[in-house]
């Protein structure tokens, strides 16, 4: 990631990465909101008389939304969401690894 | 005994046994183990558990059976159970889960102030026992129609095996159960679906394939009186579909037995994935229930339709005994069919039962009807043990050690805490014996009283630092009273009478309302009253960064 070395947060003890970071995530976040809400309340409920008329196997498409799509798209979205933090984290340092957890004391997950 | 119920008996008392074992193999000395499984579960285990501590009797045994019977309009339940996942991962999982301790008041407290952190333990109280009531009565109805044993008997059978295993081991015994009953009922649920999607059209994912019965659905839908099964706004005006589906999402995200599920993980990043795990073991069955819902209907309403009453197939007869399915005397010629007592059909089906009699509706073996009977049970037992945890760290862990015993030593909490689940399995055996609707609608009203209250209060918690106690405690306390008082106000219950929704919002949806009056509430008293303390913002600040900065080394 070349970019993290041109573009690299102002430096250690400063706060300034802080703000960027949050400021990234919560730009995610409500990009990830507006789909969550287009699908669900726009697609499923709002404007499913108007996307009925299309059918697809079988499907009315407004129904499918409510009953199917929405479901799936809520599924990648959570998806979407873990990757690019993955990302997020690691370009900012402060990403975990498994072996050292952050609060509460590690213990093995039980055996079964 | 019937070969049903040879099958129903073989396969509850493996289930029961490979539960035992678990819970005897992860049982915990601890009380971090108690409470959160010593913050050291697996994701992609977590994600099954949450799964099958999400997914209620509500949503095995009756939600398809809803669909059936509301066509479109049981999209609320589709939407929104699935819908506040979304939520729960962007908004509040992996803040919760840096913060890192134990309940659910517990954040709230640390967060705002002792007084907010008591009205949340009493409101996770009141939400979970609601929830706790639906789950026992399902399972109860599980017993009764399969073994033939009293609603009373079953519900303390499922009761006994609940208190082995949760009072033994806690939060790691019933993750570890919950695993194995989230395998018993997914499979449960999938093969009845997969073999009437492959009888009915050849193919054999019933996701896919139920598109191509939808216009015969519809068809002999309307013939027997019924609505147009795919028509939106049918039972609901559009105005009400969107408030109980955003209720129903946002209380997901509000419930105390799921948050706490997010504490449980190993790292914060764990806690995200395991909302994407989470989700995608509860999509698997809730994509296919839609389909089982139409697949069952079109089923019922063919064995049926025109046929003579003295002629109706075997599972009515079946069901008929437990009252959930009657025939009308007065009717020679099967000619309607309705989901209500009161419509005067000439059958008429209780919704609870569709998903339950799928497999005898089909015509399918004896084997898979009581291997579903299995899965309704662990769909039910799950979700019980779940709730109970939280009626016990609540009463245990926010207001008898806060208030009573402060200076108890870790034997003397986990004791309490032990007590504490006993007392609540109790109670919850009483009401759910006696219980007061439909099993999934008593649930929906859990949901509206979690959005009105645990939400807005978390959620500002973490995103407005200027957000105080005063203006959380007055926001929770207006909104769970403004959802409380509505519902109240439209149903009959406590010897109070109905009165007409107020512009067609009905009790399961204002909880939406209520978490909107909870949030500007929570504002406006904020910012006329002091911020809160340095070390708070100090507190907030942190939760935002999942791991200390260590500067980019170069690459």
């Amino acid at each position: 990631m070349a970019e993290t070395e041109d573009n690299s947060p102002p430096p250690p003890g400063g706060n300034g990465w802080r703000r960027e970071y949050w400021k990234k995530n919560l730009r995610l976040m409500v990009v990830l909101l507006i789909i969550w809400f287009a699908v669900s309340f726009g697609a499923g409920i709002l404007f499913v008389e108007q996307l009925n008329q299309i059918v697809i196997a079988g499907f009315p498409l407004g129904f499918w939304f409510a009953q199917q799509g929405s479901i799936y798209v809520f599924l990648l979205l959570i998806l979407a969401y873990c990757l690019y933090m993955d990302r997020l984290d690691k370009e900012f340092g402060v990403y975990e690894y498994d072996d050292e957890p952050t609060g509460g004391t590690a213990e093995k997950g039980g055996e079964s | 005994m019937s070969d049903i119920q040879i099958w129903t008996t073989i396969f509850i008392v493996l289930t029961f046994g490979i539960y035992m074992t678990i819970a005897w193999r992860s049982r915990v000395k601890e009380t971090e183990g108690f409470y959160v499984a010593g913050h050291g579960i697996p994701t992609i285990a977590n994600g099954a558990a949450i799964g099958a501590d999400w997914m209620s009797a509500a949503s095995f045994i009756s939600m398809a059976g809803l669909i059936a019977f509301l066509g479109y309009d049981g999209s609320i339940y589709l939407m929104g159970w699935t819908g506040g996942y979304v939520l729960l991962a962007l908004l509040l999982a992996p803040y919760l889960r840096k913060w890192g301790k134990y309940t659910v008041p517990e954040f709230v407290g640390d967060r705002y102030s002792e007084l907010v952190r008591t009205i949340a333990a009493v409101a996770a109280v009141i939400v979970s026992f609601t929830y706790v009531v639906g789950q026992m009565n399902g399972g109860g109805i599980v017993f009764s129609r399969f073994l033939n044993i009293d609603i009373t008997y079953g519900v303390m059978i499922a009761a006994v095996v609940i208190f082995v295993y949760a009072v033994l081991g806690g939060m790691k015994s019933i993750t570890w159960t919950q695993v194995a009953q989230y395998t018993v009922l997914i499979i449960a649920y999938l093969i009845p679906a997969v073999a009437v999607a492959q009888t009915m059209t050849g193919i054999p994912i019933p996701q896919v394939s139920f598109g191509q019965i939808l216009n015969e659905l519809n068809a002999l839908s309307t013939e027997l009186g019924m609505e147009v099964f795919t028509d939106p706004f049918t039972s609901r005006p559009m105005v009400d579909i969107f408030l109980v589906t955003m209720a129903l999402m946002i209380g997901t995200a509000g419930l105390p037995h799921v948050i706490i599920r997010f504490y449980t993980t190993k790292t914060v990043r764990g806690s995200r994935y395991s909302a994407f795990w989470a989700l995608f073991f509860i999509a698997l069955l809730y994509t296919t229930a839609p389909a089982v819902g139409a697949f069952t209907k079109l089923n019922l309403l063919q064995g049926v339709n025109g046929t003579a009453t003295d002629n109706l197939p075997a599972w009515v007869d079946n069901w008929a005994a437990t009252g959930l399915v009657t025939v009308n005397e007065n009717a020679d010629v099967v000619n309607s069919v309705s989901n209500d007592p009161t419509a005067g059909a000439d059958l008429t089906v209780n919704n609870d039962i569709l998903v339950l009699a799928s497999p005898e509706i089909a015509g399918l073996p004896a084997p898979i009807v009581g291997l579903v009977a299995a899965g309704g049970m662990a769909a039910a037992m799950s979700t019980a043990a779940g709730l109970l945890l939280v009626i016990s760290s609540s009463v245990s862990h926010d207001i008898w050690f806060r208030y009573v015993r402060r200076t108890a030593g870790d034997q003397e909490r986990l004791l309490v805490g032990r007590i504490a689940m006993a007392a609540a399995i109790l109670v919850a055996v009483i009401a759910g014996i006696n219980p007061p609707a439909f099993v999934a609608q008593v649930v929906a009203f859990a949901f509206g009283m979690a959005a009105s209250s645990f939400f807005p209060a978390i959620v500002l918690g973490i995103f407005w630092k200027r957000c105080n106690g005063i203006g959380a405690a007055v926001g929770m306390i207006v909104g769970l009273g403004f959802t409380i008082t509505y519902m109240l106000y439209t149903l009959e219950v406590f010897g109070l009478s109905a009165h007409d929704h107020i512009l067609g919002v009905s009790p399961e949806g204002i909880g939406a309302v209520g978490a909107l009056v909870n949030a500007v509430v929570t504002v406006v008293v904020s910012l006329l009253t002091p911020p809160p303390a340095r070390h708070i913002s100090e507190m907030v600040e942190s939760i935002r960064y999942p791991a200390p900065r260590r500067v980019p080394t170069g690459e």
